[in-house]
């Protein structure tokens, strides 16, 4: 008896309980790209200071995944680091969505090799070669270089899965449209596993955000083709639209946002937002002073 | 004397038939003992209904593709797995096929030594406290998660294959192989022990009155009597390591190559779909290829496990 009384109080306190927050704060969903995942968290922590009645329910999955979502109209904000496909688009219209796309950062896909590869700047034909299928670049002797403890010179290509938005923009970056990847390079799950596999492996190398880049790793500058200048993947650089693979990173809102969504995006794109996004390593969309 | 009982045992359930019509002795113990026969009775066949339930999904999910644009040549002997490609994708298993098939070897070559030993050793030869503490061990070890293996592939072996070996790259056959044979060995080595108890002690007696060392009962008395269990724990091992995926998406390297050494970087099959499956559009070709790889794996492991079962059960009844 006296356990079910006391159950019961429970169980009214906890529905009260879910009743006021309910009441008092409005929920954004926002879901998609892993790349974008990290910020959108800090962002969504920090908003809760700027607005305590707007909760932001930050899920990752990516690209694809928050996409989905959009055309299936499950979320208000979509993240993604690829824009979306005029099929996805009219998918996604013929479900009565809009989606409207938004730009909230740039991220550089720096080339990693190991600390010590000689190899200081690569131009995109180069990486065409190194990575696109019949490519001529075999080994790093055929760049020129002699890489120390790498045995016979053997370049060890590392790529990532082949559904996720990093490898998709590379492909289209570098290689061009109609050409795929050479069959045979390591394919990481995950940005983290190809910093990790280039760091020891003196043979490596491999691409992902720059905000993986450790200082264990070296990146060498990269030029469009050998007579330009050749320019480091930084946040600056990235920013400025000065390196050649970087990437905008997107929010797709359903219709031009509006409300608690409309302040959300506003916040984010407004100096203390893009001082989040430099922090976490990629690039905001304009020179912002930050702290 | 001798009727007694007879009439007894005649006239009794005239006596009982009316008490039985009268009374309805269902209190209860009689609902409780119904109720736990049918809870039992739904757990026993839940395995089935699972095991069909499964099937019957990964053949929905994959059957668009099956039946229309799959091309069964091309699935079982292209090494080219390229579905996303823009303009031309392809989808080859073969490359797969033998990297799962390589590593599983070479996890087996590891493993079988080690776990043999370990159970003839627990069972035959252990006593007392030592048994107890490495019967414990083995369990533990099989307690490990597998993305624990996968990592200590990655950022351990890695450099020390690059190292020992003198090769390009530590992502490899050996790598792969040499942490499933690890993660296979605990239950090969419980089911090896299991099969050793079965044999019956008079084997054991038998030799050793005919002046046979422990080394000799042990090799000539319980391991032929034991064979098919052995066996059986080695065919589970394989079908562990056919199964395993987390260790091998991170060790392997996970590329698409048809290996000529233990030191090429090979991808497996189930690492295949777990990182490929997550960011795939659902219905695409690219989801339902996944699906068939599922339904082949899926049979492949039920042949495993199914001829594993059919021999240890051969030992059981002989």
């Amino acid at each position: 008896m006296c356990l079910r009384k006391l159950s019961f109080v429970a169980l009214a306190a906890i529905v009260t309980g879910l009743g006021t927050v309910a009441e008092a704060r409005t929920v954004i969903q926002n879901k998609g790209s892993d790349t974008l995942v990290n910020v959108a968290q800090a962002w969504a922590e920090e908003y809760r200071k700027v607005d305590a009645d707007v909760a932001v329910a930050v899920t990752g999955g990516g690209s694809g995944t928050g996409i989905a979502a959009m055309i299936n109209g499950t979320v208000d904000i979509a993240n993604a680091s690829r824009k979306m496909k005029e099929k996805e688009i009219n998918l996604a219209k013929e479900r009565g969505q809009n989606p409207i796309e938004h730009v909230v950062g740039y991220d550089a896909l720096a080339v990693f090799i190991h600390q010590d590869n000689p190899l200081d700047e690569v131009t995109i034909e180069q990486l065409a070669e190194i990575y696109g299928e019949d490519g001529a670049t075999e080994n790093w002797g055929d760049l020129g270089i002699e890489v120390p403890g790498c045995k016979d010179n053997t370049m060890v290509l590392v790529s990532r899965q082949n559904n996720s938005g990093t490898y998709a923009y590379f492909r289209k970056a570098v290689l061009g449209k109609a050409r795929d990847y050479k069959l045979g390079t390591r394919d990481m799950h995950g940005s983290k596993d190809v910093v990790d596999l280039v760091e020891k492996t003196p043979c490596a190398i491999g691409y992902s955000g720059l905000a993986y880049a450790t200082d264990h790793i070296k990146m060498p500058c990269v030029s469009k083709t050998a007579g330009d200048s050749c320019v480091a993947p930084s946040v600056q650089s990235a920013s400025d639209g000065s390196y050649p693979i970087a990437r905008p990173l997107l929010m797709y809102t359903n219709g031009e946002p509006e409300g608690a969504v409309k302040a959300y995006l506003d916040w984010i794109l407004s100096d203390t937002g893009q001082c989040i996004i430099q922090k976490k390593g990629y690039a905001p969309i304009r020179d912002v002073a930050c702290n | 004397m001798a009727e007694n009982p007879i009439v007894a045992a005649v006239e009794r359930p005239q006596a009982v038939a009316p008490q039985e019509a009268d009374f309805d002795n269902r209190n209860s113990d009689w609902f409780i003992d119904k109720a736990v026969q049918i809870l039992v009775f739904l757990g026993g066949i839940s395995a089935i209904v699972f095991i069909i339930g499964i099937f019957v999904f990964i053949t929905k999910e994959g059957a668009g593709f099956l039946f229309a644009d799959l091309d069964i040549v091309e699935f079982f002997t292209s090494p080219r797995w390229r579905p996303t490609s823009e303009h031309n994708p392809t989808y080859g298993i073969l490359a797969l096929v033998v990297g799962t098939a390589s590593v599983t070897g070479l996890a087996m070559v590891v493993a079988i030594p080690f776990s043999l030993g370990a159970a003839i050793y627990i069972a035959e030869f252990a006593t007392g406290k030592t048994r107890e503490f490495l019967k414990v061990l083995v369990e533990l070890l099989a307690a490990i998660p597998s993305v624990v293996w996968g990592f200590i592939g990655l950022t351990i072996m890695n450099p020390l294959i690059i190292q020992v070996f003198d090769v390009p790259v530590g992502l490899n056959v050996l790598n792969a192989g040499v942490i499933l044979g690890l993660m296979a060995a605990p239950i090969m080595t419980s089911i090896a022990e299991d099969a050793l108890n079965a044999v019956p002690d008079r084997y054991r007696e038998a030799a050793e009155a005919m002046g046979a060392t422990r080394w000799q009962v042990t090799i000539r008395a319980v391991l032929p009597a034991a064979k098919n269990g052995l066996l059986g724990a080695v065919l589970l091992g394989v079908g562990r390591g056919f199964g395993e995926t987390m260790a091998v998406l991170m060790a392997t390297g996970h590329s698409i190559n048809l290996p000529s050494s233990v030191f090429d970087s090979v991808r497996a099959l189930t690492a295949t779909i777990a990182a490929e499956l997550g960011e795939t559009a659902v219905g695409s070709n690219h989801y339902m290829a996944l699906f068939t790889i599922g339904i082949f794996l899926f049979v492949i492991t039920f042949i495993i496990n199914l001829t594993a079962d059919l021999i240890v059960r051969g030992v059981r009844k002989g």
